[in-house]
Formats: C-alpha cells, structure tokens, sequence
C-alpha cells in the first residue's frame, strides 16, 4: 500500500529525515516511536502533503502511483488521514457541515452522490454514539474551545466517516487522561479491518497497550535504528530509549 | 518552501475572478455635457418636467453645495475628483409612455435578463417587484398593479413627483436634509430618478420590494435617491443590488436612501452592492461610491434595519443610519464589506439614540485581502432624552494576507448615565494551518475559503431575505474563487 525509500525531508531548508525506508501493506499496524524531535511528526506531514515540508530525496509510492505527485486534498480523497495532534480549531465553520464537506468530497471522488444535511445526519449520529460523543459537538464550531480530550475524539470521528485506507495517528494520546484515551482507542480499533492499514507515531510504549501494532520501528536523529513486533515497545517500556540508541 | 512564496498561494486563491457584469449596453440616451452649474441644475428639473417645489429643492441644496467642500475624515486615498467632468444627466431615450413592460427598450430589457433581472411579464422574479433603474432614470417597475390592490405605491421618484407630489413634498429631504453633506447636497441638486415607496397603514406589503441599479454610461454620473413611507402597523422588505460595466475611468455614485417608519412600523432594507471594483492592480475604472443612506423611526415602536454586502466599487463610503426618535424604536445594522485587490471601504453606521427605552444593535464583518483596506466607523450617539437606551456593537476584521489592513473607529458620544452600550471587536486571520486542515480532510482550498468566509458572516447573512441570502453567499464566493478553480 505504502512504499517509502531512502525518503529524505526537512523544513525550512534542514533535513530532518536522512533515509527513511518503510513498507507497509494492508491491514498493518505500524509503530513509529521514538524521542521527542527525532522526525516522528515531520514523516507524518510528508506523507500528506503539508505545503511547509520540503522533499529531499528519495520516493513514496501509495497504491502503485507516486504519492509526492499529488496535492493534498487528493491524497485525502484517495484515503489518507492524518488524525492531529493539535487539530486546528476553525472558528464559525459547523463542525457538522465540515464533516459533511469531506465526506461528500470523498463520495464526489469515487462517482457516488453527495449526501444532504439530513442523510448525513444519520450517519453522522451513528458514528458518535461509537465514540460516545455528545450531540453538542455536531453544532459547534470545527474543534473551536473544544477540551483537548474532545478534539482527538473529533479526529476519530473524522476517521470513522472518511473511512480512510491508511490512517496515521500522530501522538493521539497526548494530552488525553486514561478514561479519555480508552475510549479513543476502543473507537480506533473498531474501525481497524483487514483491508486498511495504520501508522501509530507515538512517544509513550503506553497507546501500544490498546493499540495493538504488527511492527514497531525506532526513529533517532531521522533514522530508523531498529525494528521489531510489539515486544521491541515491552523492552522499551522496560529498559527506555537510551538503551536503545546505546545499543544502535 | 518559505512563508513568501506560501502566501502568494493564498492571494492566488482569493484572485478576483473576473467581474461578469462588465459589459456595456448599446442604448441611445440623451445625455447633458459634462459640468455642473445652476443651468445645469434647471436643465434637469426641466427635462423631467417637475413641479417648481422640485427646482426650489434643487436650487437650494445646489446653493448650499457650492459652499461645501469634500469630506477629508475618511480612511480613504484616491485624486481630487473633478466635479466639472461628469455629466449630471444620462437618460436612456424612451417612448413617451410605457403602456406595458413590454415597451422597455429590447436593449435595456435584456440587459437585465443578462443581469438576472427579468423584466418581462411571463419571466418576473416570483414574489418580488422590482424597480429597474439604468443610468439613475427607472425604466420599469413590475407588480404595480398588485402591489396597487392593496394600496402600496411602488413607482419611480419621477412618477411620485407628478401623482403624489404631497408625499414627496412631506417627505424628500426630511430625513437627509439637501445640505447634510457634500455628497448628499450633490445628490439633491442634480439626482434623476430612483424608486419610491410608500405602504400604507395597516398593511404588510405583500412581496419583497427590489430596485437594482445598473450604471451604463461612460462618463456620467450616477445620482439616484430612494424614498420608502412605512405608515403606521406596516411592514415591508426591500432589497437594492447593482452592478456597473468595466471601464477605464473612475465613475461617481452618489446616491441617498431615506426610510421614514411610523408607529409600529416596519422597514428592513438590504443592499448587496456589486459595482466594478476597478483593475486589481491599478484600480483604474471602479467606482466610487458615496453613498448617504438615513432611516428615521419617527413613530414609537418602529423598527429599521439595514442590511448590506458591501463587495463592489472602488471606495465604499456609506454610513446606513437610524435616527431613534420614537418611544421603543429599534435600529439595526449588520454589515459585511469585502475588499480585495486594491479597494478601499469606510464604512459603518449611526444610531442616534433620542426616544425612550430605543435600542440599536451593530454587527460589522470586514473581510480584508490583498492590499485592500477596510475600515469600520461607526457613532452611538445617547441624546438626555433617551432613557434606557441600549447599544450593542460587534465589530469583527478578517486579514486575508498581510498587506492589507483593518481599521475600527467607534464613536460614542452621550451623557446619559441610563444608558447601557456594549462594544466587542475582534480580528482575526485565515491561517495556513486551517487551510491545511481543511486540504487534509479532501476539501480543496478554494473551498475550504469560502467556508471559513462564510462562516464568518453567517450573522449577517441569515439577517437577509430568504432569496438574496444564497445569491449573497455564492457572491461572496464568487468574489474570492481563484480563477482557474
């Protein structure tokens, strides 16, 4: 499904990634861990496009067609989702109606029709009674004075109608207290099926707990320095990063 | 990539697309030369063939225009205009007497129907009347029979001088008097026609009332005035929209509305103004709109509200007032200006708070791109008299970029310790990151612009008629799509 190699990426002019190579095929749960300015967060923003981030070197192919080519909007419409970790707050946009917009621009892709207020509506209802969210949140504004707690669950809301075929959760429990984290987890693992795949970018061996990754890679200083199952997050959890980059 | 370039992104997007209503009709008129003296002033009044009550009116604001000068106070750049270079007078030529709308010009019928306006029996607008005004003279006004069964009068200012000179003799100037200030003194000098409108008591006027207004001639100016009686109990709803053809040279709007409500009388007046904003770059050719529009609750209980979409013209300036002078009269402004390109708006309102218990409330959204400026200014003004008056005030800027700029100056002014006034002011920016968010989700960024537009002025756009309130949205959309989309 995704191919990265030899990926090469920065900001503002310094390279930040130095040779990323990542494989991931469907229905994978991939863990990108690592400490706090190692490149976590800048592979996520290069996988969806965001303008800031520059491309160095290197190649990322999505379903058998050069993803770097394409903007933005439609790497979403072709079924990549970036679940933030400081969603944006869009004062004075329905959060209802901003839900609404993506689906429909997803159905517009696929040929289908787009759906009215009401229909969406039903949909839109079933979906957050899975992540027990309150009806308020459809009227309010995009993540506008939402708790922190709130807005992540927006983002799994986002997930659960978008539907995404690779999801990429960037540090989606920090900030979130362990009830809170419960529920985001139990709603993400209900939408996981064997035909979709999910990158976890975290810092805590914690979220591995309910979220149960295939393989967990170790990103330092923009490289990937070990791979493994999930036993690599136990023995992280254990022993920390500084052994492990002790023993790269 | 860096913030430089990404910015230009953003200009790219909000690109006007090119203005539609540019075209010029082909129309004989009978237009004065250029230049403005009391011959001038007599050759109007003459060619309209008006009472003498109207010439005196002309004479005296002429008179008193004479001694006036320019107001400097705005935040407003732009050359001296030359006030002798503008014909006061362009007609389109016409038959004597329009027996149906069928005897509308072909030309200027379908002028109208390019611009949305039919005028045609078969294809009126359903449930709207509307007054068409070319060139500052009305060329027809559909619905008068109806609107006549139920005794409103819907006509042009000229047909109320010769069938109801007492109505305009009460009321032409008794809201905005012909010296209140240059632009005004102009107006009531030289203005050649507009709409009137007069419900009377007792009666909600039975469909939405509209003038649009269409500037077709190089060279003239445009000096249009429109009068609406509200009697006691009464309602009604009225819309104004224009558009202009594109040309190279700056063209002079100056127009004034007065309302006048009685007792428990009603009046809800939106505009949404879409003259040529001139050359994005340069500015050249848009017009300059110098606009007086005064509404007087003079009975108790009466309410006005002014609602208006600023997106056109080249310099906006125009104050829609209420004068509060009833027991318990209400006046209401809510207001979006969008300025793009190099455009200049000063614009606002004044509540003159001078009855009992009178409340006023203002909500103003200014939208600020490319190197445009937008200010809002606006006066409360609390009279002794005026026991527990209540002002409320929001005041909210969008930049678009950062070389465009919004400015916000209230005025308060009374010495009235019963008085409760509140005023809220908020500045905001489309960022980057939100653009991205929406990109992100599938959503293009021209779209995910016109949201966040239209979410910033959903307060105001749910205050016009149910009709207007999507041609406004998709104007506004319309007015920041990138070209290319």
């Amino acid at each position: 499904m995704l191919e990265i190699k030899d990926l090469r990426a920065g900001y503002e002019g310094v390279e930040i990634l130095k040779g990323i190579s990542l494989s991931v095929k469907k229905g994978e749960v991939h863990s990108i861990m690592g400490p706090n300015g190692s490149g976590k967060s800048t592979l996520s923003k290069i996988i969806v496009g965001h303008p800031l981030y520059e491309v160095m070197g290197g190649s990322v192919q999505y379903e058998g067609q050069d993803l770097l080519e394409l903007e933005p909007e439609d790497r979403a419409q072709n079924g990549i989702f970036l679940a933030y970790q400081y969603p944006v707050e869009i004062p004075g946009v329905n959060n209802a109606e901003f839900l609404r917009m993506a689906y429909n621009a997803k159905l517009k892709k696929e040929g289908k029709e787009e759906v009215d207020p009401l229909d969406f509506e039903e949909i839109l209802s079933e979906k957050m009674k899975i992540l027990s969210m309150d009806k308020k949140y459809r009227e309010r504004s995009v993540n506008d004075g939402f708790s922190g707690g709130e807005k992540k669950k927006n983002e799994i809301l986002q997930m659960a109608i978008l539907q995404p075929k690779l999801t990429i959760l960037d540090e989606i429990d920090s900030g979130l207290d362990i009830d809170a984290l419960k529920v985001v987890a139990n709603g993400i693992n209900k939408l996981k099926t064997p035909d979709k795949a999910m990158i976890v970018i975290t810092h805590f061996p914690r979220l591995l707990e309910y979220i149960q990754p295939d393989y967990v890679h170790v990103l330092s200083a923009g490289k990937i320095i070990t791979s493994g199952d999930k036993n690599l997050a136990h023995e992280l959890e254990a022993k920390g990063y500084d052994y492990l980059l002790a023993k790269a | 990539m860096n913030n430089q370039t990404k910015q230009t992104d953003v200009h790219d997007v909000l690109k006007d697309r090119e203005y539609k209503y540019g075209f010029v009709t082909e129309v004989e008129t009978d237009t004065l030369p250029k230049g403005l003296s009391e011959d001038v002033v007599r050759a109007i009044s003459q060619k309209r063939n008006e009472p003498d009550f109207m010439l005196e009116f002309r004479l005296k604001a002429y008179q008193q225009w004479l001694k006036m000068t320019p107001p400097a106070w705005p935040h407003l750049k732009y050359p001296p205009i030359d006030f002798q270079d503008i014909s006061y007078y362009s007609a389109p030529k016409k038959k004597e007497k329009l027996e149906s709308m069928d005897d509308v010009a072909p030309e200027i019928r379908e002028t109208f129907e390019k611009l949305g306006i039919p005028l045609s029996e078969q294809k009126r607008l359903a449930n709207v009347a509307v007054d068409a005004v070319f060139d500052s003279v009305s060329v027809a006004t559909t619905f008068k029979k109806k609107l006549a069964e139920v005794g409103v009068i819907f006509c042009s200012i000229s047909d109320a001088l010769h069938d109801h000179p007492e109505l305009i003799k009460k009321y032409l100037g008794s809201v905005v008097p012909v010296g209140d200030n240059f632009y005004a003194a102009l107006n009531s000098a030289v203005f050649t026609d507009g709409s009137f409108v007069y419900i009377p008591p007792n009666t909600k006027c039975p469909m939405e009332l509209s003038t649009y207004f269409r500037i077709n001639t190089e060279g003239s100016g445009q000096f249009e005035r429109t009068l609406i009686i509200c009697d006691k109990n009464s309602q009604v709803s009225y819309l104004e929209g224009c558009t202009a053809p594109t040309f190279d040279t700056n063209q002079l709007h100056a127009a004034i509305v007065e309302l006048v409500a009685h007792e428990h009388a009603d009046i809800k007046y939106s505009t949404v103004q879409n003259w040529y904003a001139g050359d994005p770059e340069t500015g050249k050719g848009g017009i300059y709109n110098f606009v007086t529009k005064r509404g007087k609750c003079e009975g108790d209980h009466s309410k006005i509200s002014w609602t208006q979409i600023e997106t056109g013209s080249a310099i906006t300036w125009k104050y829609p007032s209420c004068i509060l002078k009833g027991d318990y009269s209400v006046g209401e402004f809510y207001s979006v200006a969008l300025t793009n390109g190099i455009q200049q708006a000063d614009t606002g309102t004044k509540m003159i708070h001078i009855g009992k218990n009178t409340r006023s409330s203002v909500i103003s959204k200014g939208i600020s791109a490319d190197r445009s400026s937008n200010a809002y200014r606006g006066l409360v003004k609390v009279l002794k008299s005026a026991k527990n008056a209540r002002n409320y005030t929001q005041c909210d800027s969008m930049l678009v970029g950062d070389k465009c700029s919004a400015h916000t100056f209230p005025y308060i002014e009374g010495a009235n310790h019963t008085a409760q006034l509140e005023h809220e002011a908020s500045t905001s920016k489309i960022s980057e990151e939100q653009l991205f968010y929406f990109q992100q989700r599938g959503i293009s960024k021209e779209d995910a612009i016109s949201t966040i537009i239209n979410g910033f002025c959903k307060d105001v756009f749910q205050q016009l008629p149910m009709e207007f309130a999507v041609e406004a949205t998709r104007l506004l959309t319309l007015k920041l799509e990138n070209s290319v989309g």
